[in-house]
């Protein structure tokens, strides 16, 4: 019953986020110089004052602030975005025209990122003195300190430019057509730098911390109880301690949705990938108003459904969160 | 002298032993040096070495140390000593000026939190809780393209979108330490909550306060950079970023414009992260017997 009760609250909790995001979206549409009408009569080429009043009088923002915040509220639940005046279409459908791409360059990072880091971390914290541990330190520092946009560009100069393993841009080659095989191939290759790079911020992350608990869990008494029961390395590792230190790194790995995308939008742009990053910076490029704030809103939507995932998922998973708030 | 003496511990100023422990960590004390110079050459520079960064000295794409230009030129012709001197310049001061309104936001949101509790503390983690939702650099390029890319309006973005840590941390701090003796002490001998909160909490809060704020600066260097790499940044100066950025489209042609700029971030946010740890090193005594 408590955990019902928890759960309810941190919906709504979510709930209230949501709306402040919107509130948030309008009143910074609001601020910023120049509306609607404005954007529409540039698209036509100018246009008078009775023209533009028209055009308001349409679109409702002659209405008091209150009535269009209302009617904007509205809008945004049913996932109308609006209407890009520069890529003429709907946001939304932009949006989810973007999506595929982005999704399946991050999650692949993320799962890179995730694997090798936790298998890093837990191969160095046998090992604290190892050549292996210093390379996890040292690649943390890089990682924290290397513009994440520069180590991408170097990957480019050094393997796509020098040494030509990787197409240099985008995710396909238009003159792979018609087998799937093929074509899966070629994104598969154009996957593979940008990948990279996007879980090299991650990775750091992970090796980091997975190191540190693993040592942590090592230390505790049932290690100790396995070890004297005659258990190899190997199987206290893998069965016993690799569970309880997997916990955190899960958390922080749930943490990172805000990350990844400030992540994906520098990336994307460096290896012109066509996702939701391309659309943002080129929106943001084109001051195209109803586009940015709808990937804003898309974005912080991504990053409070994914909180709240990860937060039930470990009070469902793990007894010892379950009821403390 | 009598054998006694020699047990006696002299008592320490806590900075000479923080000196000392920080002293005691090569790299950081290394990495402290360079930043010092990178700081002299940010200050200095421009005046030791006036070539305007804006101005065409020579071809394009002059590879370096070739024709006396020790970095080379990039796709305009200019001199990228030039540049990243002035380079320096914009992102010290966007990184120490963003930590700055950094920590003062958090500073402020934090310590109201964790010294009022109840409502007030409520209210303003629900508050955090709201700015760690928005993607941090995807809302600070929203506010640099709908209200204007100043570096003013810059460092206002680098600060909106990352004072949630430092408010977190020092909520954390306060929270431990309003419930300390001597803090019931100087609430019985009359301090006001003011006094309280600035005077006698925040002092004995400060040393995670500082680490974080020196990964700040860092951290607002990086974020300048990805900002003006993307060409949000004010046009008239020259960044670290925005060399990178402009010269992006001739990389075959001439990689060290994007290899050169970049080593710099590198470096100068390297040497930060490890001042950053030798701080966490001198300043907190639990790490101290490790």
């Amino acid at each position: 019953m408590a955990l019902l009760y928890t759960i309810a609250t941190r919906i709504m909790y979510a709930g209230i986020l949501l709306l402040a995001v919107i509130i948030l979206n309008f009143g910074m549409m609001h601020l910023a110089p120049g509306d609607v009408a404005d954007s529409i009569s540039q698209s036509m080429g100018g246009a008078d004052e009775q023209v533009l009043n028209e055009i308001r009088a349409t679109y409702g923002l002659d209405k008091p602030f209150i009535i269009q915040l209302g009617s904007y509220i509205g809008k945004v639940l049913r996932f109308d975005l609006g209407y890009s005046f520069f890529y003429t279409q709907p946001v939304s459908q932009l949006i989810f025209q973007k999506l595929p791409a982005t999704l399946l360059l991050v999650i692949t990072a993320q799962f890179l990122a995730l694997i090798v880091g936790v298998f890093l971390g837990v191969y160095s914290a046998q090992r604290p003195n190892g050549i292996s541990s210093h390379f996890v330190s040292f690649f943390a520092l890089f990682g924290y300190s290397a513009p994440v946009f520069w180590s991408g560009l170097l990957l480019l100069i050094g393997f796509s430019l020098h040494i030509q393993w990787f197409p240099v841009a985008g995710m396909r080659d238009v003159t792979i057509e018609g087998n799937f095989f093929e074509e899966t191939i070629d994104v598969i290759r154009h996957m593979v730098l940008p990948v990279i790079t996007l879980a090299s911020i991650f990775l750091a992350l992970y090796s980091r911390l997975s190191r540190a608990t693993m040592m942590e869990v090592l230390g505790s008494d049932y290690i100790r109880t396995a070890k004297s029961k005659g258990l190899t390395d190997r199987e206290i590792i893998y069965k016993h301690a690799l569970k309880n230190s997997l916990s955190p790194v899960i958390t922080l790995a749930g943490l990172q949705f805000s990350a990844v995308v400030s992540g994906a939008i520098l990336v994307e742009s460096v290896f012109s990938w066509p996702g939701l990053g391309t659309l943002a910076f080129e929106s943001i490029i084109a001051r195209d108003t109803p586009t940015i704030l709808g990937i804003l809103f898309f974005s912080a939507l991504v990053v409070i459904v994914g909180n709240l995932l990860t937060d039930l998922t470990l009070r469902l998973v793990d007894p010892r969160v379950r009821t403390n708030k | 002298m009598n054998n006694e003496d020699q047990y006696v511990v002299k008592a320490r100023h806590p900075f000479a032993e923080a000196f000392e422990m920080f002293s005691k960590n090569i790299a950081a004390v290394i990495a402290l040096i360079i930043l010092f110079l990178i700081i002299l050459v940010a200050i200095f520079g421009p005046t030791l070495y006036p070539v305007d960064p804006f101005d065409m000295v020579w071809m394009p794409f002059s590879p370096p140390g070739e024709e006396g230009f020790i970095f080379g030129t990039d796709y305009l012709g200019r001199d990228l000593v030039a540049m990243i001197i002035h380079g320096a310049r914009v992102s010290i001061i966007i990184g120490v000026s963003a930590a700055f309104v950094t920590v003062f936001i958090g500073v402020s949101v934090g310590a109201m939190a964790g010294f009022y509790r109840g409502w007030v503390e409520e209210v303003l983690m629900r508050i955090t809780e709201f700015f760690q939702v928005l993607p941090t650099l995807l809302f600070a390029m929203v506010i640099v393209a709908l209200f204007g890319a100043s570096l003013t309006m810059i460092t206002i973005a680098i600060g909106a979108v990352s004072w949630t840590a430092v408010a977190r941390i020092t909520r954390a701090e306060f929270l431990r330490i309003r419930e300390l003796e001597y803090v019931t002490a100087s609430r019985a001998s009359g301090a006001n909550n003011f006094i309280l909160m600035f005077g006698i909490i925040l002092p004995n809060a400060l040393p995670p306060i500082i680490v974080q704020a020196a990964l700040m600066v860092g951290s607002a260097i990086l974020f300048e950079a990805g900002l003006s790499f993307l060409g949000l940044t004010d046009p008239n100066v020259v960044s670290w970023g925005q060399v990178i950025g402009s010269n992006r489209s001739y990389l075959l042609d001439a990689g060290f414009t994007v290899t050169i700029p970049g080593a710099a971030i590198f470096i100068t946010v390297l040497c930060i992260s490890l001042v950053g740890d030798g701080l966490n090193d001198a300043l907190n005594p639990k790490l101290r017997q490790r």
